[in-house]
């Protein structure tokens, strides 16, 4: 039982559930037997419930930050919607994260293009289906691998640096400076970096597209001998225009998530140096599995 | 506990800031312990606590930063105590702070900083704000080329000074001071001191400061309030702070390491 009130003031609420004394069958063999107030051993009993207090620990844990998010993300929603609007900030922020994260999402998007092609050709090769390697390539890049490898490059890059700025003004009192000068924090820094973060990555993965096409290109015209002209030729033949879409629908979700966890993580950090380091990590995992996870769900939707 | 001159609660009739039994917990942990406390228009009020006795909180609260569990705190007789959106905004408008490591935003340059209340809370035209801006430092003895520098190129006391000239811009009508003199120079100090009586007087504004540096409570303030363990075990003009005949203030005024006041482990 001791061990019980060891954790935190709300792991005594647990105790009222202990009450109706019911000893669990394997605490009732002989050599245990049950102690003057009925509550059965002490020993085995506390380590049952320390492990049900940590499932609910977990959960209650969860909840709460599942509930924390949900709220942060409703007032930031709401604060997009109502004027003022700090047009001069959102015009930075897509500066930042749509043309300074160019260069990463373009190396990413044509060496991904690149290896596409040399690998599909040696998986190809070996049943004669070379003719195919264009429209793998560009169906890969535009419905997959594009949305998803710039927003996990986007993530690392922009996410992490949100969430660092965020927590540093937050750790020295800077959103709290914002207050007194009658400025809304979430209009002035949150509302900004979600609307860049959900327009810029549509159009970062679109560049990312071409790129990535033109990379499987180079690899197959200039390594393993595709005719050009026809080379192109397949990769419109069997392109679609949702397959375009699909993708920078993703990419839209992408940019958001990865705004609103840098966002999130950076504007609730606390406790110094340490804090902001915390934040800055949580933004990029939470983020980069918050991707792969709505990835699996919008391809599923756009599959059906 | 010595209560504030009556004549001066009487002269006016209502209070400019007018706390009533502000309670705070943090979990378990009793951080205001109904705090009773009336500002007088144009009056600086200073107070005095170690370090994790609430003063932050208490200052947060008035500013609507943290909403607290329970009691009253009124704004020109207006309840602001859990009032949000616009209205807060508005009641925001009023007031004016200098914050301890002076929270300069440190993507703007100097002039900017200043000038933020204006262009963001007022909507001043840039070009009219930075004029007011230069003013401003011009009031804090800080030149104009300093206007175009950034925040990380100046040193702590300059910092402090553009923080008091930021916090003065809008010309509110009640200033908060966190620990203005905490880090800088005994000198500096006394620089920034003065600058925050002259600020304050040239706006008429109601100040309310916290401090543990007792030189700067005595220069500032009209009246002092000592702060312990939530609550305020002392009221009273700065004339009678070394004769206050409380245990705990002449501790804390003379800064020995005896007597009633035990160190605070946690900072709530």
């Amino acid at each position: 039982m001791q061990r019980l009130h060891a954790g935190p003031a709300w792991v005594h609420c647990d105790t009222p559930y202990m009450a109706p004394p019911r000893p669990s069958p394997s605490t009732l063999t002989e050599d245990t037997p049950l102690s003057s107030d009925g509550l059965g051993s002490g020993k085995e009993k506390a380590k049952f419930m320390n492990f049900l207090s940590a499932i609910g620990r977990a959960t209650l844990t969860f909840m709460e930050a599942a509930g924390h998010l949900a709220l942060f993300t409703f007032t930031a929603l709401a604060h997009c919607l109502r004027p003022p609007f700090y047009f001069r900030h959102i015009g930075r922020q897509m500066v930042e994260i749509g043309f300074y994260s160019l260069p990463v999402v373009g190396l990413t998007a044509v060496f991904t293009g690149m290896v596409l092609a040399l690998q599909s050709y040696s998986g190809f090769s070996r049943f004669s289906a070379e003719s195919a390697i264009a429209t793998v390539v560009v169906l890969s890049i535009t419905r997959e691998l594009g949305p998803v490898l710039a927003g996990l490059m986007v993530a690392g890059r922009i996410g992490a640096a949100m969430a660092a700025e965020l927590g540093t003004m937050r750790v020295t009192e800077q959103v709290d400076a914002l207050t007194t000068l009658s400025t809304n924090p979430y209009k002035y820094l949150v509302v900004p970096r979600l609307i860049a973060g959900t327009t810029m990555l549509p159009i970062l993965v679109l560049v990312a597209d071409i790129i990535g096409v033109f990379g499987g290109y180079l690899v197959a015209v200039y390594r393993l001998g595709f005719n050009a002209s026809s080379y192109i030729n397949n990769t419109w033949q069997y392109l679609e225009f949702m397959d375009v879409v699909s993708g920078l629908v993703k990419a839209a979700c992408f940019g958001f998530v990865i705004s609103l966890m840098g966002c999130y993580h950076g504007y609730n950090s606390r406790g110094g140096a340490q804090g902001v380091g915390a934040a800055t990590t949580n933004a990029v995992v939470s983020a980069s599995i918050l991707i792969l996870v709505l990835n699996y769900l919008l391809t599923g939707i756009f599959f059906s | 506990m010595t209560m504030a001159p009556l004549e001066l609660t009487q002269e006016m009739d209502v209070p400019k800031i007018a706390l009533k039994g502000v309670k705070k917990f943090f979990g378990p942990k009793v951080v205001l312990d109904g705090i009773d406390l009336d500002v007088q228009r144009g009056e600086s009020i200073v107070i005095i606590g170690g370090s994790g006795t609430g003063k932050s909180v208490l200052l947060k609260s008035i500013l609507g930063i943290i909403q607290p569990d329970a009691g009253t705190i009124r704004i020109d007789g207006q309840d602001t105590t859990h009032i949000g959106g616009r209205e807060r905004e508005r009641a925001m408008a009023k007031f004016g702070m200098l914050f301890q490591g002076a929270a300069l935003f440190d993507s703007l340059p100097v002039w900017e900083n200043v000038a933020f209340g204006l262009i963001q809370g007022q909507r001043m035209a840039r070009g009219e704000a930075k004029e007011r801006a230069v003013a401003t430092l011009g009031a804090v003895g800080l030149g104009p080329d300093v206007a175009n520098l950034f925040p990380s190129e100046l040193s702590g006391g300059m910092q402090k000074r553009v923080g008091l000239a930021r916090a003065i811009c809008t010309r509110p009508e009640i200033i908060f001071f966190d620990e203005p003199t905490t880090g800088l120079d005994p000198i500096m100090a006394d620089v920034i001191n003065d600058l925050i009586v002259k600020c304050v007087k040239d706006l008429g504004a109601t100040a309310l400061s916290i401090t543990h540096d007792m030189a700067s409570a005595r220069k500032i303030a009209d009246r002092i309030a000592m702060l312990y363990k939530g609550r305020l075990i002392w009221v009273g003009p700065v004339s009678a702070i070394d004769d206050s005949g409380n245990p705990y203030v002449d501790q804390f005024i003379h800064g020995r390491a005896e007597g009633p006041i035990q160190m605070q482990i946690r900072a709530f």
